[in-house]
């Protein structure tokens, strides 16, 4: 798209015959609205956006070729990496690609602490993009009411993994351990906390002129363009694509609570905004009935082919000593039939995708991560052209870039 | 001790002049102490500590002397200190001169404007009346608006000469910004001025305390209600309502703080000093609060009656409080808190603005500026003036 179908009132040249010459600019890879590191050059005339390109990359670690030289279940504290932001999302997504190239379903229960550690995880994912998104505008308080329903959040995870970001907390064939036994009243602490601070930060700026002005009609994306760059997640339901992995192809315990998804059909930053805020609401709720409805039970598979066996049976007998050397040996380990899988979460900014291929070994031949947040970084020249400098801000911090799983 | 105090007594009653230097001295030191004071060391640690009352934080505190904390008083020191340590850097490609003249351009307009703001009324000593106003200037409000418009070279100095491309927008915003609002600055205030007839801050106060809501025309001869207002004070704020709201507006436009800070934009474009560093970076902060002190104290002086404290009245050595007689003395310590109380609470509300709202855009800032603010800015002015010359 070119800025002569995006804004056509502008021209490149004035009337009286004098050229402007554009002021090139570059934000970033320093710079504080650019979320960790990444370029835009910006052509400008005066404060209008007429060009842009954006360059993505300074983060990039090598994950998907790292992860094919490390056995099966190695490659879990990778993914923590991939969304630093809402780590458990990826974690779970990876784990569940994996059971599904094995073959084999986790018990019960292990679907419901999925969920509820996924929405966690979800409620402070939107949480610190909304939050974000404030702080730029200026509107710091706001940024640090939401840190701090954040903070309730990341302890309730903390005390269940033992780690705030690199959790590693899922495990091929369920999870590392059961939830805490006071988990419920802990969470009825987190829910109240986070409640409280979406009023709060409601009252801020759902009704501040300001801030409306600076959101509403700003970096509108069309449905037909969502669409061609394939976004997805809260982004894409803003722009009315009526699509969320959760409930159009459930996987955990999805298919057994009742949750609405949000969509708008503005497209624009306002639109994002309110989709972010009613999915913390609905993430809440998620959780309520995940607890509710959660049996009692193990939380990981017992196969000897897919998980350790319990320490005590390996120190009193032969069969789970040799099955727990199968799996820790180099060579031997979890070893899924030859093939592929495409297997798709819902994460924080939207279908979170593994693609893993096997050759039968103990190492992934290939995993291939589709990053929510790419197509819609894709798009950014889009949103941004014809807006004003400042739009760039508000308009790039509703796509919540998260260069961990952008750049991989 | 009584001889000592006779002899000097005779000395400042034979020497008028003297008197009226050493008072020149006494009140410029006075005002420069309390604008620096104020403004470069206790304004920024309000700043902290009602933000962070505000977010819920705790707040800088860690800042010790032999243990002493102080609430964190001492981090202002800690800043000066850090400040002038700090490398003090020049772009390679700036001009040295214009680069160090602009941070001292932007706080030295702010501090110059306080020397026509009145701190009190007139005072007697040694048969010579004293006005507690370093420059009494009989144009006051003028000096302080051509100080505004001054200060904001500052801005674009730093802007222009950095050889930035962020700071030359931030420049360029804020001669844009600036050049929008003088006009609705000047105009909404004119309707108050319109009620005082002069340009003289110590006039304006004493109009103030002069009158009450009864006396002014048309709200006076309202049937029953004209009583009750006579107990009022005719303060600005009563009399321009929409007047205040707009120049408490235009205030904050001109120190160019949150929502209107664009110049700074610290998440957009970094701001305008982004090659300034140590001292002279704080220079600009500190001029931020220089001027965030001298709006509270126009803002108090136009539009809250200045020193005057309702029920108080101050006649030649005596003090009357709603009927009560007063020691003179104290009469005039509650004038001053009076006026004290009232900058204070400018100032907290200042950093309340600053910390609840989100920024404009550029051109929402003009269409504010332009559209909204300067039509209702002439509408207030031609209201006020059609209304006084009905009642006349």
């Amino acid at each position: 798209m070119d800025i002569a179908q995006k804004l056509p009132q502008w021209k490149a040249g004035r009337e009286d015959g004098f050229d402007i010459e554009p002021l090139y600019i570059n934000m970033g890879p320093s710079h504080p609205a650019m979320h960790g590191t990444v370029k835009m050059v910006l052509k400008l005339d005066g404060e209008t956006v007429v060009g842009s390109e954006v360059e993505i990359g300074y983060l990039h670690r090598c994950f998907e070729k790292t992860v094919e030289m490390k056995t099966w279940n190695q490659v879990i504290p990778y993914t923590d990496r991939l969304n630093y932001v809402s780590p458990l999302i990826n974690n779970m997504g990876y784990c569940l690609a994996v059971e599904k190239l094995l073959g084999v379903k986790v018990p019960e229960r292990t679907d419901y602490i999925r969920v509820i550690m996924c929405e966690l995880s979800r409620i402070g994912d939107h949480l610190t993009c909304i939050g974000a998104g404030a702080m730029e505008l200026g509107a710091l308080t706001a940024f640090l009411y939401f840190l701090k329903a954040r903070e309730s959040s990341w302890q309730l995870i903390e005390e269940v993994t033992g780690a705030r970001l690199t959790i590693s907390y899922g495990r091929v064939g369920g999870v590392v351990r059961d939830l805490p036994a006071n988990f419920a009243e802990r969470w009825a602490w987190v829910r109240s906390q986070v409640e409280q601070n979406m009023e709060e930060v409601s009252v801020l700026l759902n009704t501040n002129r300001i801030f409306l002005d600076r959101m509403k009609g700003v970096g509108v994306m069309p449905l037909d363009r969502v669409l061609s760059y394939g976004m997805t997640g809260p982004f894409a339901r803003s722009s009315g694509f009526d699509y969320d992995v959760r409930r159009d192809e459930p996987y955990f315990a999805y298919d057994r609570v009742r949750f609405d998804v949000p969509v708008r059909t503005d497209g624009d930053n306002w639109a994002r905004y309110q989709v972010r805020m009613e999915e913390i609401r609905q993430s809440v709720r998620i959780i309520d009935q995940a607890l509710a409805q959660m049996p009692e039970g193990p939380v990981r598979l017992e196969d000897p082919k897919v998980t350790l066996p319990r320490k005590k049976e390996v120190y009193s007998n032969i069969e789970a000593l040799m099955n727990h050397f199968k799996l820790l040996m180099p060579g031997h380990g979890i070893r899924p039939p030859q093939g592929e899988i495409y297997s798709a979460v819902e994460g924080g900014n939207g279908e979170l995708g593994f693609w893993l291929v096997s050759d039968g070994g103990d190492r992934p031949w290939r995993v291939r991560v589709r990053p929510p947040c790419f197509p819609i970084m894709s798009g950014v020249e889009e949103l941004i052209l014809g807006e004003q400098v400042a739009d760039i801000v508000p308009i790039f911090g509703s796509v919540n870039m998260i260069g961990g799983e952008l750049d991989r | 001790m009584h001889t000592a105090l006779d002899s000097l007594n005779a000395a400042m009653s034979a020497h008028p002049l003297l008197v009226q230097a050493l008072a020149a001295v006494a009140k410029t030191v006075f005002m420069m102490t309390v604008v620096m004071l104020i403004g470069g060391l206790i304004l920024s640690w309000v700043e902290r500590k009602q933000s962070a009352i505000m977010q819920d934080r705790i707040g800088a505190n860690r800042a010790a002397i032999l243990g002493v904390r102080a609430w964190g008083l001492f981090h202002n020191l800690a800043d000066a200190a850090k400040g002038i340590l700090k490398e003090d850097f020049i772009p390679p490609d700036a001009n040295p001169f214009l680069h160090t003249l602009a941070p001292f351009l932007a706080v030295s307009t702010a501090v110059v404007a306080f020397a026509v703001l009145p701190f009190g009324g007139t005072v007697h000593l040694w048969g010579q009346s004293v006005d507690l106003t370093i420059a009494p200037l009989p144009i006051g409000i003028l000096f302080v608006w051509a100080m505004m418009g001054m200060g904001v070279y500052g801005v674009v100095l730093a802007g222009y000469v950095s050889n930035n491309k962020f700071s030359l927008l931030g420049c360029l915003r804020a001669t844009a910004q600036v050049i929008s609002y003088e006009v609705a600055t000047g105009l909404t205030v004119l309707g108050a001025l319109l009620f005082y007839r002069s340009l003289d801050f110590r006039d304006m106060v004493a109009w103030q305390m002069g009158h009450n809501l009864g006396q002014v025309p048309f709200l006076g001869h309202l049937p029953d209600l004209g009583a009750v207002l006579a107990h009022i004070p005719a303060w600005g704020v009563f009399l321009q309502p929409l007047g205040f709201v707009l120049f408490f507006t235009a205030t904050i436009v001109e120190m160019t703080r949150i929502p209107f800070d664009l110049p700074e934009g610290e998440s957009e474009i970094i701001g305008y000093n982004i090659e300034y560093s140590g001292m002279k970076f704080m220079i600009f902060m500190m001029s931020e609060f220089v001027e965030s002190l001298l709006f509270a104290w126009v803002i108090v002086l136009v539009f809250f009656g200045g020193w005057s404290l309702p029920g108080l009245h101050l006649g030649d050595g005596v003090a009357v409080l709603f009927g009560h007689a007063l020691p003179y003395a104290s009469g005039v310590a509650l004038e001053a808190a009076a006026m004290a109380l009232k900058i204070v609470f400018f100032l907290w509300f200042q950093m309340l603005v600053r910390w609840s709202l989100p920024r404009f855009r550029y051109d929402q800032i003009m269409h504010l500026g332009w559209k909204i603010m300067l039509p209702l800015a002439l509408a207030n002015l031609a209201v006020t003036g059609v209304l006084g010359v009905l009642a006349r």
